[in-house]
């Protein structure tokens, strides 16, 4: 029942994302509300770097480089990986193509 | 989820209130073609006080400003104000989303293209019978046929997944799965809600409501079809039985979710049409947030709530003492246990507060020559009647939120 409990796909920390544009985002105290205006869904980003994380994805040459930039540890890395993998299979975002 | 991304549990950052609501509902007009027998709001006749077309614009410009997501509009009929078309517009164009409930009564072919080429327009009909017999007696006669021409509708439009919305009583639980048909038929979602005894469901309440056994073939179904068929949350007091429903199970009463009536007043939830949960009006200095910043009832409900008699249960983890509202208007303390706690204790504190006056309903605008509600099961003995719970502000959670479709997401 919960998605938690789904297989889910390895996220692709190495290629370049971006939010979903029928995505909106509200930041929270707690991290941020993400609301989808296509699935009619909401998500959260359960803390402020995460929403980070998610907000500089379009501009960031990979996943993996928006972390970093967030100041993502590599030992806190496959919790973002895990969190964002979560995000991509509910829409929230998706591949972005290289311009 | 590992530790590097999680903070407190989401449900304990709600609990506290957010500074703006995820989602509200907000009832447009009292007016009303039909008269069903259980309007949560006591639906006929227009109020002359309701909301002018640049009185609800200045709503949906705050509502912006604040990042609410969608409103869930209701009524009344929406769609009978002339002016719901641009509300509709006015918000979707301003990235507030919109989910309208309706009988269906507008929505015409022309309607129905209309609204599946906006990616921001939800709608719901209401459904309560999988057959002509059953729904009719409860939402006037025509109205099954209304409704099913609104879905074919839709259907014809090529607007997928629109929402089938059933107020589960004891005539139609049986039917769950002919409704489910329905919605599979339409290419529609099926969304189940309580009944509750507010507005003029209050009157026929005690002989609708379903039987303890038809709870637990309700809570049994929902299990099984899993995040199939939406509840808005609103069967969170059958949690009791085992196995949490699917959702966010908390009250978001004036913590994530609130009401706004035609007139403009602000309530906890869309079951609380009463003094005891009004908050402030929209047009008070401030408007809308300053309501929801600064009331003090929505203060109240923001802090800590005490379980009461039911904090020795077993179960009070799962169904956190049941429905704010349902223990209002029959009657209950509102620290005790719901009228429909699945370990009975609800009927035990019936029978014990037999007698006493009821909350009366707070602005009835029902049609004055309303039909005689039609009932089709025999009518039970004329039930005790529990006493009543006074002015005292709520001041504990309630299980009603109309989150549909919440998904916990990544940190959970």
């Amino acid at each position: 029942m919960s998605t938690e409990t789904l297989p889910r796909a390895e996220f692709d920390l190495d290629r370049p994302w971006q939010l979903h544009p029928q995505v909106s985002v509200r930041p929270e105290r707690f991290g941020a509300l993400l609301y989808h205006f296509g699935t009619r869904r909401l998500s959260f980003l359960k803390s402020p770097a995460l929403l980070t994380v998610v907000s500089s994805l379009g501009d960031a040459p990979s996943a993996r480089e928006a972390c970093r930039l967030a100041g993502v540890t590599e030992a806190e890395l496959p919790a973002y990986a895990a969190a964002l993998g979560t995000l991509a299979s509910s829409q929230m975002i998706r591949p972005r193509e290289l311009a | 989820m590992t530790q590097a991304v999680k903070t407190l549990p989401l449900v304990e950052q709600f609990q506290y209130g957010l500074d703006a609501p995820i989602c509200l509902t907000w009832e447009l007009t009292y007016a009303c073609n039909l008269s069903c027998v259980h309007c949560l709001s006591s639906s006929g006749r227009r109020d002359p006080r309701e909301l002018s077309t640049g009185q609800c614009r200045a709503v949906i410009d705050e509502l912006e400003a604040m990042q609410v997501f969608y409103v869930n509009i209701g009524g009344g009929e929406p769609t009978v104000r002339p002016d719901f078309w641009n509300l509709v517009e006015y918000a979707t164009a301003r990235h507030v989303g919109v989910k309208f409930s309706t009988n269906g009564v507008k929505i015409t072919p022309e309607v129905a293209r209309r609204l599946a080429a906006s990616d921001y327009v939800d709608v719901q009909i209401s459904l309560d019978g999988a057959t002509a017999e059953v729904n009719d007696a409860v939402r006037g006669p025509g109205s099954y046929a209304t409704a099913l021409r609104a879905m074919a509708n839709l259907a014809a439009a090529g607007f997928r997944g629109f929402k089938i919305s059933v107020v589960v009583t004891r005539h139609n639980v049986g039917q769950l799965d002919e409704f489910k048909a329905i919605a599979d038929r339409f290419g529609a979602q099926l969304r189940l809600t309580r009944l509750r005894p507010s507005g003029r469901g209050a009157d026929v309440w005690d002989e609708l409501h379903p039987t303890a056994a038809q709870q637990r073939q309700l809570y049994d179904w929902l299990v099984a079809r899993g995040e199939q068929v939406l509840t808005g949350d609103s069967f969170f007091h059958l949690a009791a039985y085992g196995q949490a429903l699917p959702g966010l199970n908390l009250c978001g009463a004036g913590r994530v979710v609130c009401l706004i009536d035609p007139v403009g007043d602000v309530y906890a939830c869309p079951f609380a049409i009463h003094e005891a949960f009004l908050a402030g009006n929209v047009r008070g200095p401030g408007g809308f947030a300053a309501v929801w910043r600064d009331s003090e009832l929505f203060a109240r409900l923001r802090r800590p709530q005490a379980g009461g008699a039911c904090q020795a249960c077993s179960a009070y983890d799962s169904c956190r003492g049941g429905c704010m509202a349902a223990k209002f208007f029959t009657g209950l303390p509102l620290d005790g246990p719901d009228p429909e706690c699945v370990k009975g204790h609800g009927e035990r504190a019936l029978s014990a507060a037999a007698g006493a006056p009821l909350p009366r309903p707070f602005g009835d605008h029902s049609r004055r020559s309303r039909p005689v509600p039609v009932s089709i099961g025999a009518r039970p003995p004329a039930g005790p009647g529990p006493h009543s719970p006074g002015r005292r502000p709520p001041d504990r959670a309630c299980d009603e939120n109309p989150l549909a479709d919440f998904r916990p997401g990544p940190g959970g």
